[in-house]
């Protein structure tokens, strides 16, 4: 009953109008008629099933987007410069590939039917708005599938050189899909491309939507941090191999590309969050605040490092003066608009988004250190490939990569709330009413833990059978392994 | 003919070629789960790795497509259908996740056991997805798809039309899986197992028909405006499909499997197209028409140049996969 006088009221000219009188006083009247609405019964579980399946899918679509660039570099190295040991690393890394996309490709699906499943509201009152950029993004999951189907089984069916150039599609597909998939979170943080009229969408404008102010920087994060998950996970592989005394250029070649593009993606992506961050600053003041977790509009603001609000009270924190103003507004004297010109209906929870937000930025702080490091290291003639403690780090850096950008994804997305599409739409009129969502939550935490060890258990026999010399890995169906099969049971 | 009507032309084109590419592909596990033990089953099974290996992904992305095309085109309806049939849609999910997933580790899993455990689980959700994507059909064919609020949780999809539509798509998947599995053998010189999946296709073929068929009597009461529809203007696509159903049996019988395989596609396809006609002008029957459902002019207008993008961009790609795969080199060997 309420849904359309509070659509009308939280409208796009409204919260323009709002924004630009720099107080968000008005918008009081219009949270106290949301508050009367009740919480749909299935925002909390639809909440962590998207959590969930999209915190999953995240890490796999890191690898359909950087990890063809990879497998390239090695493949051109085998057949460019006849590199056996590159050559054979290639096709390993492109069954590793036929695995990962495989269980992508299905858990990216799942995205694909939660959005109508979990919030109906979301796409019912949207669809038409925001769905150009997922239909751009199927037609490049579409390009990558085909692509990947013809590389995966073209080796020794078709001549060398084109089957390397088949990467390139599938690489290209990668970035495209990445682009389309953050345009429509852009467009969550930064709604345009429609107006609100009398409670419902009209003027909508799908191009200006899906280019939206915020897409290339949010685009640009996405992709850089693509490539340092990928780059930092197969360079884990690597060194804890190293770390077993496996130390011939297999493991050294294996380590070397994806720790490259690792580095160079670590070392350009503090840059491209501290852009991203000034943006914050004037699209989404509340979510700035809950990064800097700035209780009060400090001019300058400090740069507060831990601390956790309690009662009110910032806690445990350490700050370092004028920092925060130089770092989010690009500025000595700009200050970080505090949270207490925020409505606390319209604060995001707080310590998760400020945990998580310096969370990701140390550890890419501290990728990037290493990624510079190593290299500096290089270039004065030590390699740091035999040092223990090393290899020990980028062990432990492949992990650290996804946990940092599960940070960032959980900073951006809890920072957002309470609203789904920003100052438009809150989260709780995009859910649906199923109250029987848990026991989908509780299927689902199954489902992705079997597949997750299903995963795991593959890879690693397959890793296992590549040491032992078996190449190819044939189907336990094939007709001799199946008599083999038979005898030992 | 509207813009709202070209733009769900083109979207039921997508449904058409995942029915007839994704249920070819969903059919092999038909085959697969019935293919006998470890021994006597892998040759069979080998063949459905080699044949669906290179292609599920793609033939995958069309219901991707469907979906993204649904939700942009047509807001209101897409979130009115997976509001009442949240529970056939998790389940056709389930499916599709089992299914991709056992199949990409069934490949390279390193002992029978294992194997065994993911074959099973990739030939059993198989069958279970097209069933209940076959039920939702089912049940927007016949009217249990409020527009407005929440339809019936359960009885919109347990009922004469959707168990029929369940059916019939687990039916006409597996017939499409035989015949290309048939002639794929046929053309990698499998004898024993060209002759096995013959027959069986053959049997698979002749109940499917029987099932299509035979359900335009109880469609009649169950879904009265789909019917009218069937006998109607989609009538002659309903004696095409009974028509390519049974040169398909006689061509199966006489071995000629080029021919036999436009000749099932032919027969699954006028099904699927005589579901869109018979339906029409409905998006949800009895509900919510095509012009009713559909989104802003200007997204059309958008979505029309996707739909041109993704024939200039991934149809030929498309057909160069398919070309690639029925090619002499990649016809034998195993990788």
């Amino acid at each position: 009953m309420y849904g359309h006088c509070r659509r009308q009221l939280y409208g796009r000219s409204f919260l323009r109008c709002v924004q630009e009188r720099k107080g968000f006083h008005v918008s009081l009247i219009a949270t106290g008629l949301a508050l009367a609405a009740q919480e749909p019964a299935g925002l909390l579980p639809a909440r962590e099933q998207m959590a969930l399946s999209l915190g999953w899918h995240i890490v796999l679509a890191c690898f359909g987007v950087a990890f063809p660039a990879m497998i390239f570099v090695m493949h051109w190295l085998g057949v460019y410069r006849d590199d056996a040991v590159a050559l054979t690393l290639a096709k390993r890394w492109g069954k590793v590939a036929a695995v990962l996309f495989a269980i992508g490709a299905v858990s990216g699906t799942v995205l694909s039917f939660e959005m109508g499943l979990l919030w109906p509201g979301l796409m019912g009152t949207f669809g038409d708005v925001i769905g150009l950029p997922f239909a751009f993004e199927g037609l490049s999951f579409f390009t990558e599938a085909i692509f990947l189907g013809i590389y995966l089984y073209g080796w020794g069916r078709i001549p060398p050189k084109r089957h390397l150039l088949m990467l390139l599609p599938m690489g290209a597909a990668g970035v495209a899909g990445t682009f389309f998939i953050l345009s429509v979170n852009a467009w969550m943080n930064d709604p345009t491309g429609f107006r609100i009229v009398d409670g419902e969408v009209v003027d909508v404008q799908p191009w200006a939507a899906m280019l939206n102010d915020q897409v290339w920087l949010q685009f640009v994060h996405m992709w850089v941090a693509a490539f340092m998950v990928v780059g930092f996970v197969m360079a884990s592989v690597y060194a804890v191999g190293m770390l077993r005394g496996r130390t011939d250029r297999h493991h050294r070649l294996g380590f070397i590309v994806p720790f490259a593009f690792g580095s160079a993606a670590a070392v350009a992506q503090p840059l491209v969050g501290h852009f991203l961050g000034l943006r914050v600053a004037d699209t989404q003041p509340a979510k700035l605040a809950a990064f800097e977790l700035a209780t009060e509009t400090e001019s300058p603001s400090p740069l507060r490092i831990g601390g956790l609000l309690v009662d009110g009270q910032v806690r445990y924190n350490f700050d370092i003066p004028y920092l925060g103003s130089i770092i989010a507004r690009n500025s000595f004297t700009k200050p970080v608009q505090g949270l207490d010109t925020i409505p606390l209906e319209n604060q995001p929870p707080v310590n998760i988004v400020h945990i998580a937000f310096q969370g990701m930025v140390g550890i890419g702080t501290l990728l990037a250190l290493a990624a510079v490091l190593f290299w500096f290291m290089r270039r004065r003639g030590t390699d740091l490939l035999g040092n223990r403690w090393w290899l020990r780090f980028i062990a432990l850096a492949g992990p650290l990569a996804v946990v940092a950008l599960e940070l960032g994804w959980i900073a951006t997305e809890v920072g957002r709330q309470p609203w789904v599409v920003y100052g438009v739409m809150r989260t709780s009129e995009a859910a649906g009413e199923n109250s029987g969502l848990w026991w989908l939550l509780g299927a689902t935490v199954l489902l992705y833990g079997a597949m997750t060890v299903g995963a795991v258990v593959v890879l690693r026999s397959m890793s296992r059978r590549w040491r032992e010399g078996e190449e190819d890995l044939p189907s336990p169906y094939g007709p001799q392994l199946a008599d083999a099969g038979r005898v030992e049971s | 003919m509207t813009l709202a009507l070209v733009v769900a032309a083109a979207m039921f084109t997508g449904i058409l070629a995942y029915a007839l590419f994704g249920g070819a592909d969903f059919g092999s596990g038909f085959f697969d789960l019935t293919a006998g033990g470890s021994r006597g089953g892998a040759a069979l099974r080998t063949q459905i790795d080699h044949s669906i290996g290179p292609v599920w992904e793609a033939n995958h992305v069309w219901l991707i497509y469907v979906l993204v095309m649904w939700w942009t085109a047509f807001p209101t309806a897409f979130a009115a259908a997976m509001n009442t049939l949240i529970i056939p849609m998790l389940l056709a999910l389930l499916g599709i996740v089992l299914r991709g997933a056992s199949f990409a580790f069934r490949k390279y899993a390193a002992t029978l056991a294992q194997a065994r455990l993911f074959g099973v689980v990739f030939a059993g959700s198989s069958l279970i997805t097209p069933f209940f994507l076959g039920a939702v059909a089912g049940a927007i064919a016949s009217g249990r798809v409020p527009a407005e609020g929440r339809g019936d949780l359960v009885g919109s999809w347990i009922n004469p039309t959707s168990v029929i539509g369940g059916v019939a798509a687990v039916g006409t998947c597996a017939f499409l899986a035989g015949v290309f599995l048939t002639a794929d053998s046929s053309r990698a010189g499998a004898q024993e197992l060209e002759s096995r999946l013959r027959r069986l296709t053959m049997g698979v073929g002749l109940l499917t028909g029987l099932v299509v068929l035979g359900a335009l009597v109880p469609l009649r009461e169950d879904a009265p405006t789909l019917a009218q529809g069937l006998q109607g203007r989609a009538a002659p696509l309903v004696v095409v499909s009974a028509l390519a159903g049974v040169a398909t049996l006689v061509l199966l019988y006489r071995r000629s499997y080029v021919a036999a395989r436009v000749a099932a596609v032919l027969a699954v396809a006028a099904v699927i197209l005589g579901w869109g006609v018979g339906q029409y002008p409905w998006m949800l029957v009895d509900e919510l028409r095509i012009e009713e459902a559909a989104g802003a002019s200007a997204t059309l207008e958008a979505l029309l140049v996707v739909v041109v993008l993704a024939g200039v961009l991934v149809l030929p790609a498309l057909a160069y996969l398919y070309r690639l795969t029925q090619s002499e080199p990649w016809t034998h060997g195993h990788h």
